[in-house]
């Protein structure tokens, strides 16, 4: 057709200024939260003398976190679906914790016992999920009412009391205590009397980087065959970053005492809600539903079992995170807990998830949760007063939510 | 010669990157229609922008120049104050507020502080008179129909004490009736000396209504057309300048047709209102579209065509349904569920693309694939790659306009989307597809694109319904018509017999329900 012939060359320069347009407004908008960390991560080595950079203090930062990573995934999964949050996991988390610690301390086999939480936390999530799903009672009522309801329940679990945890593997496996990390099985494969650096540590480090790498390059092989258009710079610059900044952490917890258990928890539950956001079709809905959830039902799909699912799966997602609080603070005590669910809903959105929905990644929730850590860890260092502390989270959510709102703005 | 009431001089708006209006001039006399017309992103919308100071002063180059005077408008109501006022294509208004609170919204009588509401009702009422509504300003505004809220936005633009009123695209929500009582309206506005400039797609109404044509194409105003003689400029004529060159035919010949049996038959169907279960929206419709076959529905709106497809479609509209559906001769017993429509190889293309079709924050990639996710994936694990190809393909296929599938579908313009929409639902791979105003608010050359596309779906053995409100595109495209009128199929006509004058008196006949 003529008028396309005519139109072409005019189309593409279009075309070509729109991208450079876009690349800028896009790099700005992607990276401003990881360009945010770095500049934190600075201010507070350079605040405390390097402090917060030693070994002990970057295995605490993931060890006091493990709970917002867990449950920022779950939240993740509800937000996109419309910006919807669920306010119950505090409690939840609490009443999880409880129902477990009391079984294991009535002498029920540990197992037994992690398995009861993670039901418990499904279970609840999955009766939160019909009220939103089914009935259509909006999420922030529904889970309002739960969250009243299951710190109720905790507090009649436990009877008003602290409850402590004496079962020895249950806390070495979720992270409490002096045992609460990897063995070093290959110093012990090879003879080596107990030391630092730690081996095993160093090699699945190193193995992570590998594995990445070649993941990265089968990707580019790929697209290549596709003709997928790419930047192969942009893909070797990320590459090469994020595998030092595997490295680093790697050499920083081999220098202390190796790999600590609450992380291959982590990593498990992020890797899993990675994969579910990028690559499976329950993923797609989520962000189709948050997108345009009329669009997504004329699409074939049934968009109340998708919000069913978000519930039920960030339901277990506050088990998950009962079981590791309560490890971590070997027992627990009715008011466990509260506010975990602000910790969850605010690393989301300073890790770029918007609040209708449809938009926000995983990669994103960490470097939010990573943010909200550091800042809450530099400032305990510093010996800021805790009030002042809060004033401070208060302020960084409020900057960057105002970020991201200015720079969606800005490609208008 | 009248006196010029504004002028637009040199004119040049960039956006990063893009220049949307290259050294425009436009000049409007007072007391006349003058007509904006071009393809879209054309630039009038901009240039319209630029007007009411939108884009305020300093962020284009060039002067305005009303009614004498050099003009800075550094935003609307600067612009308000000169009785410049804008009507927005999408209705400013908000549903569960009344009509008067709606019209002084931001404009309030008496004192910010202590609203003054008998005067504003008072006041309110006077206008809408004028616009010739005889409800009261103390209804609520979702109590009225489009075609009535249409007019409710010129008495609040006259409330405002406009002098140069702007409408975009003002009929492109009502009816040809209220279409026609809108542009009559404008007429007798214009015998008051109000002085007026209309944006439209719809080319027959710009003849009818309009004095002067401006044509902007591409970021300049190409030419000029007058229209003040009693001979009515032809549509061809306006054409001819939007795309630079002439159309000798807007539809595009289908050879090689070849119609076999029938796929798709509804026999006595019946829907009822969802919220008003008494009501019935579609009542004892029989139909049938054959292999091949490219179906027309027309009627005016809400005739119910919209709810025959959706509720053929899974049953996504209505309650209480009775009939019997039949697909390749037998009887289909389908649940209440859009995936088993699509199971049965049904798609339902919708009217609206924003609100029903597409996911605006995602990219081409992911619309493209979602009715059909699992056709790129096994055992619910998406194939990135193969989506990926798919996008690509109908990319190609259906000739979007865009650097890369991974572009958000919110920033393409309506014809691209309108693609986007037709490749999803081609990707779900239906037998039947049912085409609900496939070319509603897209420009002249994407709707010579996706007529290109019906025909080829048709040419490949799909059989098509496709539901126009446009007459002349019906009768083009269509090898059979039927007509609809208040939920009821009223006529049906081969496409080759058809004219303009026999369906309207089908549906004036049954109107009168003779």
């Amino acid at each position: 057709m003529s008028e396309n012939v005519k139109k072409a060359p005019n189309f593409r320069k279009n075309a070509t200024a729109f991208m450079q347009k876009y690349k800028a407004g896009e790099f700005f908008q992607k990276y401003t939260m990881v360009l945010a960390l770095v500049v934190v991560i600075a201010f507070f080595a350079l605040r405390t003398g390097g402090k917060t950079l030693l070994p002990a203090n970057i295995n605490n930062l993931i060890a006091q976190n493990a709970y917002v990573f867990v449950l920022a995934a779950g939240m993740l999964l509800c937000i996109l679906t419309g910006g919807n949050i669920d306010l119950s996991v505090g409690s939840v988390v609490c009443f999880a914790a409880a129902v477990g610690t009391v079984l294991m301390q009535a002498g029920v086999n540990m197992w037994i016992a992690v398995l009861a939480m993670l039901a418990i936390g499904l279970a609840v999530g999955t009766f939160q999920g019909f009220w939103i799903a089914k009935v259509h009672v909006p999420a922030f009522i529904a889970t309002l009412s739960g969250m009243y309801a299951f710190r109720g329940f905790s507090n009649v679990v436990l009877g008003g009391y602290q409850v402590s945890i004496t079962n020895q593997s249950f806390l070495d496996l979720f992270g409490g205590g002096a045992g609460c990390y990897v063995p070093d099985y290959l110093r012990q494969l090879f003879g080596l009397a107990n030391g630092k650096p730690n081996i095993t540590c160093l090699a699945v480090g190193g193995l992570a980087v590998v594995i990445y790498i070649l993941m990265t390059i089968r990707k580019v092989h790929i697209q290549k065959k596709l003709q997928i258009h790419q930047s192969i710079i942009g893909t070797a610059i990320t590459t090469v970053l994020i595998s030092a900044v595997i490295i680093w952490l790697t050499l920083k917890l081999a220098s202390h005492r190796g790999i600590p258990t609450v992380m291959i928890w982590i990593c498990m539950v992020l890797g899993i809600y990675q994969y579910i956001t990028t690559r499976t079709a329950i993923g797609r809905h989520l962000y189709a539903v948050g997108g345009n959830e009329k669009a997504t039902a004329l699409s074939g799909v049934k968009t109340r079992n998708v919000f069913w699912f978000a519930y039920a799966s960030i339901g277990l997602m506050a088990g998950l995170a009962g079981i590791l609080t309560a490890a971590r603070a070997r027992g627990i005590d009715p008011t466990y807990g509260e506010g975990y669910e602000m910790d969850a809903i605010a690393s989301c959105f300073i890790g770029g998830a918007s609040a209708y929905g449809g938009i926000g990644k995983v990669s994103g929730m960490i470097i939010g949760a990573v943010l909200m850590g550091v800042i809450n860890q530099g400032m305990g260092i510093l010996g800021v007063d805790s009030n002042y502390q809060k004033v401070v989270k208060g302020i960084v959510l409020l900057i960057a939510v105002m970020f991201d709102v200015l720079s969606k703005r800005q490609k208008r | 010669m009248a006196k010029i009431l504004l002028e637009m001089k040199n004119i040049t708006k960039t956006f990063p990157g893009v220049k949307a209006l290259d050294n425009v001039n436009f000049q409007v006399e007072e007391g006349e229609i003058h007509a904006l017309v071009g393809e879209n992103g054309a630039g009038k919308s901009t240039l319209m922008n630029v007007l009411s100071g939108i884009y305020p002063y300093g962020t284009y180059e060039g002067d305005i120049i009303y009614d004498g005077k050099v003009c800075e408008f550094h935003n609307i109501k600067d612009s308000e104050k000169l009785g410049i006022v804008i009507i927005h294509q999408e209705l400013a208004l908000v549903p569960e507020m009344t009509i008067g609170e709606n019209m002084y919204l931001g404009n309030e009588r008496g004192h910010k502080y202590a609203i003054d509401w008998n005067t504003t009702y008072a006041e309110a009422d006077k206008y809408l008179r004028m616009v010739g509504l005889s409800e009261s300003s103390k209804v609520q505004v979702k109590t009225i129909g489009t075609g009535k809220q249409q007019l409710v936005e010129i008495a609040k633009a006259l409330a405002k004490k406009a002098r140069l009123l702007i409408l975009d695209e003002p009929t492109s929500s009502l009816n040809e009736e209220d279409s026609r009582a809108l542009l009559d309206l404008m007429l007798e506005f214009k015998k008051q000396g109000m002085t007026m400039i209309i944006i439209s797609h719809k080319l027959n109404e710009v003849a009818y209504v309009a004095d002067t044509i401006t044509v902007v194409r591409d970021g300049a105003t190409i030419e000029t057309i007058d229209n003040h003689g009693t001979e009515q400029v032809s549509e061809e004529r306006i054409i001819k300048g939007m795309v630079g060159r002439e159309i000798t035919n807007r539809f595009p010949k289908r050879d090689n047709v070849q119609i076999g049996d029938i796929q798709l038959e509804v026999d006595h169907w019946t829907v009822h209102h969802p919220l008003y279960p008494e009501r019935k929206v579609v009542d004892d419709v029989s139909m049938y579209v054959r292999k091949g076959e490219v179906v027309g529905i027309y009627g005016l709106m809400g005739a119910g065509r919209t709810e025959l497809a959706m509720s053929i479609f899974g049953q996504s509209y209505g309650t209480n349904f009775s009939g019997e559906l039949k697909i390749d001769g037998k009887p289909v017993k389908m649940k209440k569920s859009e995936a088993d429509a699509i199971k049965h190889k049904i798609a339902y293309v919708t009217e609206d693309r924003k609100g029903n079709g597409l996911v605006l924050s995602q990219s081409i990639k992911v619309n493209t694939s979602l009715a059909h996710l699992d056709a790129i994936s096994s055992h619910t694990v998406i194939d990135g790659d193969k989506e990926y190809a798919v996008a690509e393909e109908y990319r190609d296929k259906l000739k979007i306009k865009t650097p890369t599938v991974e572009q958000l579908v919110g920033n393409l313009s309506g014809g691209n989307q309108q693609k986007v929409l037709l490749a999803k639902w081609m990707f779900a791979e239906p037998d039947i597809m049912l085409l609900d105003e496939p070319t509603r608010g897209i420009d002249v050359g994407a709707k010579y694109e996706i007529y290109c596309i019906i025909n080829d779906l048709a040419a490949a053995g799909k059989s098509v319904v496709m539901i126009s409100s446009e007459l002349p595109e019906v009768l083009g495209l269509c090898d059979r018509i039927y007509i609809m009128n208040e939920g009821k199929m009223v006529g049906e006509m081969k496409g080759s017999e058809a004219t303009q004058e026999s369906i309207m008196a089908v549906i004036l006949k049954s109107g009168r329900g003779e």
